[in-house]
C-alpha cells in the first residue's frame, strides 16, 4: 500500500505528539488562514527578536485544526524556523513549497535544509493534499510578514 | 430488500477502470457528481455527430433538427418531474437556476407592475434553513444585503432533521420568499415539503426548493409538492454538467424580469430600448447548452426506463444497509437521520479521532472514493460541531458490496492510525 509512503513514522509523529502547539504571548505578527476545500484552520503567531530579515524567528505557536497533514506539517515548520533568523526561514520556506510542487519528481532539493520536512515528500503525489502540508507554512509568512510591519 | 439488477454496471464505462495500484472503482460520490452511462455519452455525441447546429434561428436543416432535439429534451425533462416544456428554463447547473430567481427578485424592483410580486426590501422576511446547500444559502443572502430583507432559517435536530419548532413565528405575514432544499447533500434529510409549502402559501411567500438531492434519485412531481420554483442539475442525474434546470410555476415565470440579458432572449429591440421573449426564452440568453441538454434527455429516458420509484427503492435499500453496517463499527457517528424514513442515500459521518481528510485517504488507496470536508454547507458542520465529514453517496449502480468495501476500508483506517 502507497499509504506508509505518504504517512511516513515522522508525520505520524508530529501528528500525535505536536510540538510548539498552542498560541503563546509575546507575538508581534499573526495570520489565520483557511482551506477553503476542506475547511481546515490554522492560526500562527510570530515573536521576532530584532528587525528586519536579519531578525530572529524567537517564537513560532499556533492553534490549528485540520487533519494528520496539517497538523504535523505544522508542527515539523515550528521546530524548523524557530531560532532560525527571518531570511533563513524563509529559505526552507521556499525549500518547503518547492518539494510540495514536486508531483513526486525528484527535485533538487537541499535535505540538510529541509530535515524531517522531507517527510512530506509523498504528500507532493497527492494535489489534494499539498494545501494541507502548506498551510501552517502559508499562514507563518503572512504573520511574520506582518511581524516585520510589510504587510497590515 | 428491493435492488436495481447488478448489470447497470456495465452501462458506465467510467465504472469498469481500476484506480490507486489497479483496485477496482467503488464509486460512492454521485452526490458530487453522477457518472454517465454509455446510453448519455451517445446522445450528446450522436447530437454533434449529426445534428449540431444554432437551435431557434436559421432555416436550414440542421436548424431545424438541432432545434427539435433541443426542445425534445425539454418536454423530457417537463414530462420526468410533471410539468409543461413552457415552465422548464435550462440553465447552466442548479446553482445558476436559483440564481436566476434570486437576480430576477432583485431585477424585480426596477421593472413593471407585473414583477410587483418578486420586490423585496426592508422589512421583508426570506427563510432559509441551517440544511442549505451554499448554493441555496448565499444567493439569498446577497439579496437581502442588496434589497435590504433579513434574512432568517430553520434549525436543525440533533438528529438531523429540520427543527420545525418555530414553524409558525418563522413563517409570517413578512416572510416573502421560503428557499429550502428537497434532500440535504449532507445529512440526507428530506425535509417534509408540502407542509411547509403550505403554511408558505397561506402567508403568500415563495417556494423556491433545491432539488439538486431529490430530482436524481426519487419520483418528484412539481405538481404535488406545492413549490414555485425547482432547482437542478444534470451531472448529477446521469446527465453531463453545465446544463441545470429551473422549473418555475407558469404565471410566475411570465411575470418574472429576466436575469441574464442579450441574444435570444429579446423580442425586439431599438437603440432605445427592448421587449422580452416569453418563457422559457426569455431566461435563456445567448447559445445554449444544447448538446448537454439533448444529452440530459438520453439521462431522464434512463431513469425513466429503470423507473424512479425502483431508483428510490434502491437507495433506501442501500442506505439502510449502510447505515446498519456503520452503526457496528465503534467510533462511527453518523451525522444525520439514523433511520430510512424521509431520507436518501447521503451517509455523512466521522470517524473518532482520524480527520475525514485521512479517511477518505484510506478509502482512496483501497479505491473507494468518497467526498471529504464540509460539502458547500458549512453551517451544518457548526452545527454539529465538527470541522468535517466523510460522505458517501449512491446512485442506481452501487452494490451492497460497495457498502461492504466502505466499512471495511473504514475499519482499515482505524487499524491504520491505531485508534481501534
Amino acid at each position: 500500500m502507497q499509504l506508509e509512503a505518504m504517512y511516513q513514522e515522522v508525520i505520524l509523529d508530529h501528528y500525535r505528539n505536536p510540538h510548539n502547539k498552542g498560541l503563546r504571548e509575546p507575538f508581534e505578527g499573526e495570520a489565520h488562514h483557511v482551506n477553503p476545500t476542506c475547511g481546515d484552520e490554522a492560526t500562527v503567531r510570530v515573536h521576532l527578536d530584532g528587525a528586519g530579515r536579519d531578525a530572529v524567528v524567537a517564537d513560532v505557536s499556533y492553534d490549528a485544526m485540520g487533519c494528520s497533514i496539517s497538523q504535523a506539517s505544522a508542527s515539523v515548520m515550528t521546530d524548523l524556523v524557530i531560532g532560525k533568523s527571518v531570511k533563513e526561514a524563509m529559505g526552507v520556506g521556499e525549500e518547503f513549497l518547492a518539494l510540495m510542487q514536486s508531483r513526486g519528481q525528484d527535485v533538487d532539493l537541499d535535505e540538510d535544509v529541509l530535515e524531517d520536512a522531507i517527510a512530506f515528500a509523498g504528500v507532493s503525489k497527492y494535489p489534494a493534499r499539498i494545501k494541507c502540508a502548506l498551510l501552517a507554512w502559508m499562514a507563518f509568512k503572512d504573520a511574520t510578514a506582518r511581524a516585520l510591519g510589510e504587510a497590515a | 430488500m428491493t435492488l436495481l439488477p447488478e448489470e447497470i454496471k456495465k452501462d458506465f464505462p467510467l465504472l469498469q477502470r481500476t484506480v490507486r495500484g489497479g483496485n477496482p472503482l467503488v464509486y460512492l460520490d454521485s452526490g458530487a457528481t453522477s457518472q454517465k452511462p454509455v446510453q448519455v455519452l451517445d446522445a450528446e455525441r450522436e447530437f454533434y455527430e449529426r445534428h449540431n447546429a444554432a437551435v431557434h434561428r436559421g432555416a436550414h436543416l440542421l436548424a431545424e433538427e438541432a432545434t427539435d432535439a433541443f426542445e425534445a429534451a425539454r418536454e423530457k425533462v417537463a414530462r420526468f418531474v410533471g410539468a409543461v416544456p413552457g415552465e422548464i428554463v435550462f440553465t447552466k447547473n442548479a446553482t445558476e437556476a436559483i440564481n436566476l430567481v434570486a437576480y430576477a427578485m432583485s431585477n424585480a424592483a426596477t421593472s413593471g407592475p407585473e414583477a410587483e410580486r418578486f420586490r423585496v426590501g426592508p422589512g421583508d422576511e426570506i427563510l432559509v434553513t441551517e440544511m442549505e446547500h451554499h448554493a441555496n444559502l448565499v444567493p439569498w443572502q446577497q439579496l437581502c444585503r442588496r434589497t435590504g430583507a433579513t434574512l432568517r432559517w430553520f434549525g436543525i435536530t440533533d438528529e438531523g432533521r429540520l427543527d420545525l419548532s418555530e414553524l409558525d413565528s418563522l413563517v409570517n405575514e413578512r416572510t416573502r420568499l421560503v428557499a429550502l432544499t428537497h434532500q440535504s447533500n449532507v445529512l440526507g434529510t428530506v425535509p417534509p415539503i408540502e407542509l411547509i409549502a403550505a403554511k408558505a402559501r397561506q402567508v403568500g411567500a415563495l417556494v423556491v426548493l433545491d432539488a439538486a438531492q431529490s430530482v436524481p434519485h426519487m419520483p418528484v412531481d412539481v405538481a404535488s409538492l406545492g413549490a414555485d420554483f425547482l432547482a437542478f442539475s444534470g451531472h448529477k442525474m446521469l446527465g453531463p454538467t453545465g446544463v441545470g434546470v429551473l422549473w418555475g410555476r407558469g404565471e410566475l415565470l411570465e411575470a418574472m424580469p429576466p436575469f441574464i440579458t442579450g441574444g435570444s432572449m429579446i423580442e425586439t429591440v431599438t437603440m432605445e430600448g427592448t421587449t422580452f421573449m416569453p418563457p422559457p426564452q426569455r431566461f435563456e440568453a445567448g447559445s445554449p447548452n444544447v448538446a448537454q441538454a439533448v444529452a440530459l434527455g438520453a439521462a431522464v429516458d434512463y431513469l425513466s426506463d429503470l423507473g424512479m420509484e425502483n431508483v428510490h427503492a434502491h437507495e433506501v435499500a442501500l442506505t439502510g444497509y449502510a447505515l446498519e453496517r456503520l452503526g457496528e463499527i465503534a467510533g462511527v457517528r453518523v451525522i444525520g437521520p439514523g433511520t430510512t424514513e424521509a431520507r436518501g442515500g447521503a451517509v455523512s459521518f466521522t470517524v473518532e479521532e482520524i480527520h475525514p481528510h485521512d479517511v477518505g485517504q484510506v478509502l482512496d488507496e483501497l479505491g473507494v472514493e468518497v467526498r471529504v470536508g464540509h460539502h458547500c454547507a458549512k453551517p451544518i458542520c457548526r452545527r454539529f460541531g465538527i470541522p468535517a465529514t466523510t460522505r458517501a453517496s449512491f446512485y442506481v449502480h452501487n452494490t451492497l458490496a460497495d457498502v461492504d468495501a466502505l466499512a471495511d476500508g473504514i475499519r482499515q483506517a482505524q487499524k491504520f492510525f491505531g485508534t481501534a
